[in-house]
């Protein structure tokens, strides 16, 4: 009787297998890195405002405090979209026929807001403390790049879980000293992690890694 | 329905006798595995029925996918959900926008909440609050703590006055007959109809409001009533105080204020009083009265109370010696303590062995604590008997000791109900031409007999302003919306005097208008705003006060929450002849005592449209959504009527039907209605539900009636009573004693249920190097009052489910107040409270049967519950020995509703289906305690961190804090000899302890002797 299968059948099987978990396992990476690429995150992508402000002309060009504008970002959860009267201090005397500014002047008559589009977009099941991280010397360009390099805004991190845990189970690759906390420029030393564990230790940072910390 | 359900569910009580034959008061040994304390007449009775109900879960859930359909229907469902978890993980957010001020308002930080000081009125009467405000949304309301009345804490109503700010049934459109008006052809219309009958000085015109403390209002009324003298001003209050201050002028031949001392009163006898729940005060008295009887550090010393009554109430749970009587026996208790305590011609009348040697005792108790005691008489007792409690007090020398006298806080004390009469009388005699009801629903709550609401239809011109368009809108020829109370500038008084500028928080959403701004259309200014109307108020009283600059003192009071120096001062009284002026007592002749009270959730029918209020379980019975016509076990039992049977309760000429309620302390010959039901125009969630026992009231005869009748129809209707849901029968969950046996044995509650050693676990030890919260609730405080049920459901964004989902077990409330009796259901037995909540237990159940992580142990203790882990898959629930768990079943959350989104708590997650939840010891306010601590480089403070329901707690009953710290209040309290864990035996550990409840006895009447009574 002769064989059913032909011998090359074993090699057929064997490259069918190979192919079916390199597939498998292909597909499973594609799936990781595509949950993390910028594709979802939104990550290194501008939006389309209704005013094209420029943080490197404000932040980069001007020199202005990040405070100047994002008021509550010491004392609140949120940091504060500045009001329109803010803008006003400053476009009240300066480019003030600017045709481009026209929905400030416009929202600042008619008091109406101006609606921004959101580019740092948290869950909302994640409820984030500003105040508190800057407190403990978690400076802005740590989470939010160099915002002083970006004409419009962009995020530099996933925004991810993982990525806040990352900080929250090893404060010490990323705290710096409080008074550095909203400069742009800011570079850590080569021994940032003997840095880090002193400013932990002065700071009482603690590895706050349980659920409620954000989750509520 | 036909007469076979005859026998079928005859009450349980034959065998709740048998049951309760061995067991007969504590120290006896619960033979046979029966309860020393039990929660219901089924549960004593022990039927199957309640044995297959008890043992589900959630007992009607687990049947859901018996039937093929449903069982495809879950699996459809399930696989496109599968589907829908792999999709989820890739997709992107949608697009959020950020939309900040053009100008930001004075202090407002975005993510900061901000508090203001106003009051909450409940019958015109004022209980100071602050009101947290987001960005502009009131979201919590809570006591204000430098209030009089408040303290800090709040009752329930006070709590839900949140949510009908955002009913989204409000009124909001000004209508005539159905038609869209505007507020200016309603001013054209009302100016005709004042200016045709000015002449005659305004005769015709008439105002209808409720009970008013409000100055301001007082102010405009007057000035009208000065304008037009033939104008009339009448008040109506469905739950009104017209026996209150018909008393007064018993005794004193003027309405007074009564105030009460409670915590300088040694001994209190309540004579039918709701002290501790529903009268105005309640909220301090029970702060008073907690504090003198808090037994800490082995110092045991109480205060003691006694209470008679004719349905049990909180008060009356807590009572130390109570008495279930009818009103009639009342009346006669309290003439004949009248006549033992000296009041002059006053005689004792014949009274049952039972009630003389109590009231034998009462009375020595009272005579041996003479300035030091004080006999309080219920707002719904008859005149008479609040002139004998005056002449009481008088004669013990309590006045001015526990009790103080003061002017009325009403601007014009009148008898409602003669008012409204009078109001009546006039409408058909025709001599009214125009009407303004400001406030009230007096078509669907004026007593029956009055027809007030065909009367309406003579009147030419009515209007009508209130929150709903109610029955009453719907009978006037106008409906103006009104502004709610947060919404508004007015004032009003506290039961002490003490006025509250309101202020508002947000400007109103449906363009409501307030009383003032009614008002002010009747006068020469009709433009002029509420907030111009409240400051020329206090613009005359600062100028008389002699305050010389109005802009600070205004802005202290309106911040402060109150007007320094307000509360009434006391006045001297001088008692008139008390047994002259009452009279000879009445006999209640044949036939069964009919006695109205207002809903213990939904009050006088006001807050029927209150989802939060419908859905509170009431205390005892623990129904919701329904009022039930309520009975004692003696009385059904010769009846024949059992639990949900359906009855018609006959009252003179008139008849309402409704289901029976079986309540075990009920007064026999007592039948018990509940005001507040049968609403017709209330909102979607109040409509058509429950009986209108309004229906059955006479005018003058408002809170009893005599000769009532109970007829069966046969018919069945079906209840949600939650307290039956997650029993825990069997076990020492409640602890108590009485005083005596605590001073003889301290450390009697450890006895009953030794706890097993801390290493019986196989899991390892947590540690804790920082925080470690931790709850003391205390049960001898506990009134059972439910405002922190509510205050949780408001912090927390709890849903509201519906009754069916409740009748299914499916209530969602994070914490319930469970009741236990003990003693013999027919003879008075006595009823605990206990608030169970999640326990945070250290070897936690409900965390090692997580399939997905989904509720874990934090690092300081708590059980934390991730609501975006949760998978749904009910194990910890099924593992939770203390059934605090709470599943979404159904998408509970109103996700639709404008209004609710602005109402919820924006720290709080609003869960969907699907999730498992509970009690999260306010995690929200923990975090926001820490942040608060770590930016100022500092530990949390002892009671910085107050959770919701420690904060509305009246009694100070809750106590939340860090157990690592020794010096906290709640580890103190954890040390305290009468505090114990609940079911500790099972080794889980809880950080909740609770302390056992105690009652100071007197020795000369032992329970077992009233207990023993067949």
């Amino acid at each position: 009787m002769s064989q059913i299968f032909h011998p090359s059948a074993n090699s057929i099987a064997r490259i069918i297998l190979t192919i079916t978990a390199v597939l498998v396992a292909t597909s499973g990476y594609l799936v990781y890195e595509l949950g993390r690429s910028p594709y979802v995150t939104r990550a290194y992508q501008t939006r389309q405002q209704p005013i094209q402000f420029s943080h490197e002309r404000h932040v980069g060009g001007n020199g202005l405090d990040c405070r100047y504008c994002h008021t509550s970002v010491e004392s609140s959860a949120v940091a504060g979209i500045p009001p329109t009267k803010v803008c006003m201090n400053c476009h009240s005397q300066i480019l003030v026929t600017a045709s481009y500014l026209e929905p400030v002047r416009a929202s600042f008559r008619t008091d109406q807001s101006l609606q921004w589009v959101k580019v740092h977009d948290l869950p909302d099941f994640v409820y984030f403390n500003h105040s508190i991280h800057v407190n403990k010397g978690v400076g802005c360009t740590t989470c939010h790049g160099r915002v002083d390099q970006m004409q419009l805004m962009w995020t530099v991190n996933t925004l991810q879980m993982e990525w806040c845990l990352d900080c929250h189970r090893n404060p010490e690759k990323y705290v710096r000293p409080r008074a550095a906390v909203f400069r742009m420029d800011y570079q850590p030393p080569a021994d940032q992690l003997a840095l880090g564990r002193r400013l932990v230790a002065e700071y009482q940072i603690l590895k706050l890694t349980s659920c409620s910390t954000c989750h509520r | 329905m036909s007469q076979h359900h005859d026998h079928d569910h005859s009450p349980p009580l034959d065998t709740a006798r048998a049951a309760l034959s061995n067991v007969e008061g504590r120290q006896a040994a619960p033979t046979g595995g029966r309860p020393e304390y039990w929660r219901s007449l089924e549960e004593l009775a022990d039927t199957e029925e309640f044995q297959v109900w008890l043992h589900r879960e959630f007992p009607e859930q687990a049947s859901e996918f018996t039937d093929p359909v449903g069982r495809r229907q879950f699996l459809r469902l399930m696989g496109a959900s599968l589907a829908l978890a792999g999709v989820t993980a890739c997709t992107r957010q949608p697009a959020e926008t950020i939309v900040p001020f053009a100008r930001t308002p004075e202090q407002l930080v975005p993510g900061k909440s901000l508090m203001f000081a106003t009051a909450i009125t409940l019958g015109g009467i004022a209980t100071g609050v602050l009101v947290e405000s987001h960005e502009g949304r009131p979201t919590k309301i809570e006591g204000n703590p430098e209030h009089p009345a408040s303290l800090g804490a709040t009752d329930l109503f006070t709590q839900a006055a949140i949510l009908s700010l955002y009913d989204p049934d409000r009124s909001q459109t000004l209508s005539s007959r159905g038609d869209i008006r505007t507020w200016s052809a309603f001013l054209g219309s009302l100016r005709g109809a004042l200016e045709s009958v000015r002449g005659a000085g305004g005769a015709g015109l008439r105002i209808l409001t409720e009970t008013c403390t409000s100055p301001t209002l007082g102010r405009q009324l007057q000035a009208f009533l000065a304008e037009f003298p033939a104008a009339r001003w009448h008040q109506y209050e469905p739950a009104g105080r017209d026996e209150v201050r018909a008393g007064g002028r018993l005794a004193f031949g003027s309405a007074v204020e009564t105030r009460y001392v409670v915590d300088k009163a040694r001994v209190i006898v309540s004579l039918d009083a709701d002290l501790l729940g529903s009268m105005p005060g309640s909220v301090r008295y029970t702060r008073d009265f907690s504090r003198v009887r808090r037994v800490r550090g082995g110092q045991a010393d109480m205060s003691r109370l006694y209470v008679v009554e004719s349905a049990p109430t909180n008060t009356g749970a807590k009572a130390d010696h109570r008495l279930a009587l009818t009103p009639s026996a009342i009346a006669a208790c309290a003439r004949t303590l009248a006549a033992i305590v000296g009041v002059p011609g006053v005689a004792r009348v014949a009274l049952s062995a039972e009630s003389e040697a109590f009231v034998d005792a009462v009375a020595r108790d009272l005579a041996a604590n003479k300035g030091a005691s004080l006999v309080v008489a219920g707002d719904e007792q008859p005149a008479a008997v609040h002139a004998l409690a005056h002449a009481i007090n008088l004669a013990l020398g309590n006045a001015g000791q526990t009790i103080v006298y003061s002017d009325s806080i009403e601007i014009n004390p009148i008898d409602q109900q003669a008012s409204l009469r009078e109001l009546v009388a006039d409408i058909e005699a025709g001599t009214v031409s125009a009407l303004l009801i400001v406030g009230g629903n007096p078509v669907y709550n004026a007593p029956a007999d009055l027809r007030f609401g065909e009367a309406l239809q003579r009147v030419g011109f009515s209007a009508h302003l209130s929150l709903y368009e109610d029955e009453s809108s719907a009978a006037c020829l106008w409906h103006i919306p009104e502004a709610h109370t947060l919404e508004a500038w007015s004032d009003a008084r506290a039961w002490d005097g003490t006025t509250t500028i309101m202020q508002p928080l947000i400007s109103p959403l449906y363009g409501g208008k307030s009383a003032h701004d009614l008002l002010a259309g009747l006068s020469a200014s009709p433009g002029r705003s509420g907030y111009d109307q409240v400051r020329d108020t206090w613009k005359a009283y600062a100028t008389q006060a002699g305050i010389a600059d109005f802009e600070a003192f205004w802005r202290q009071s309106v911040h402060d929450g109150q007007v320094a120096g307000t509360a009434l001062p006391p006045k001297p009284v001088t008692l008139g002849d008390v047994g002259k002026a009452i009279g000879a007592l009445a006999s209640p002749g044949a036939g069964l005592e009919l006695v109205f009270r207002t809903d213990p959730t939904v009050y006088d029918g006001r807050f029927a449209n209150s989802g939060w209020l419908q859905e509170l379980p009431k205390p005892f019975s623990k129904i919701t959504w329904d009022n039930t016509i309520q009975l004692s076990p003696a009385t059904a039992a010769s009846l024949g009527i059992a639990n949900e049977d359906v009855v018609d309760v006959t009252s003179g000429t008139r008849t309402v039907r409704g289901p029976a309620w079986v309540m075990p302390g009920q007064a026999d010959g007592v039948v018990t209605v509940y005001l507040g039901y049968g609403r017709t125009h209330a909102g979607r969630v109040g409509n058509r539900i429950g009986y209108n026992a309004y229906q059955l009231r006479r005018s003058g005869g408002a809170w009893t009636a005599a000769g009532a009748a109970l007829a069966r129809t046969g018919a069945r209707f079906k209840i949600a009573s939650t307290q039956l849901h997650h029993d825990m029968a069997g076990r020492a969950l409640i602890r108590s004693a009485s005083l005596e046996e605590y001073r003889k044995h301290p450390d009697f509650v450890k006895a009953e249920e030794p706890e097993p050693p801390r290493t019986l676990t196989l899991y390892a030890d947590h540690e804790y190097k920082g925080y470690a919260w931790g709850m003391a609730i205390d049960i001898n405080a506990c009134t059972g009052c439910n405002a922190c049920v509510v205050a949780c459901q408001s912090e927390n964004n709890v849903p509201v489910v519906g009754k069916e989902q409740v009748a299914k077990g499916r209530e969602m409330h994070w914490l319930r107040v469970d009741t236990y009796y003990k003693g013999h259901p027919e003879a008075n037995p006595e009823a605990y409270h206990q608030l169970v909540m999640c326990q945070h237990c250290e070897n936690a159940p409900c965390e090692v049967v997580c399939p997905v992580g989904a509720t874990v142990h934090s690092d300081e203790g708590l059980n934390d519950m991730v609501y975006n882990r949760c998978v749904g898959t009910r194990y910890c629930s099924n593992n939770c020995p203390y059934k605090v768990r709470r599943f979404n079943f159904l998408l509970y959350q109103d996700w639709d509703t404008p209004t609710f989104k602005m109402q919820r708590n924006p720290d709080v997650s609003v869960r969907s289906r699907g999730v498992m939840e509970k009690c999260t010891y306010c995690v929200q306010r923990i975090s926001r305690a820490k942040i608060d601590s770590e930016k100022e480089d500092r530990k949390v403070r002892d009671g910085e961190i107050v959770t919701a329901c420690e904060q509305v707690c009246p009694a100070q009953a809750i106590v939340f804090g860090n157990i690592n710290d020794p010096e906290s209040r709640v580890s103190k309290l954890r040390a305290e000899s009468l505090s114990y864990s609940l079911l500790g035996e099972l080794n889980t550990r809880p950080r909740t302890v609770y302390l056992a409840a105690l009652k100071n006895t007197n020795g000369e009447l032992r329970q077992e002797d009233a207990g023993s009574k067949k």
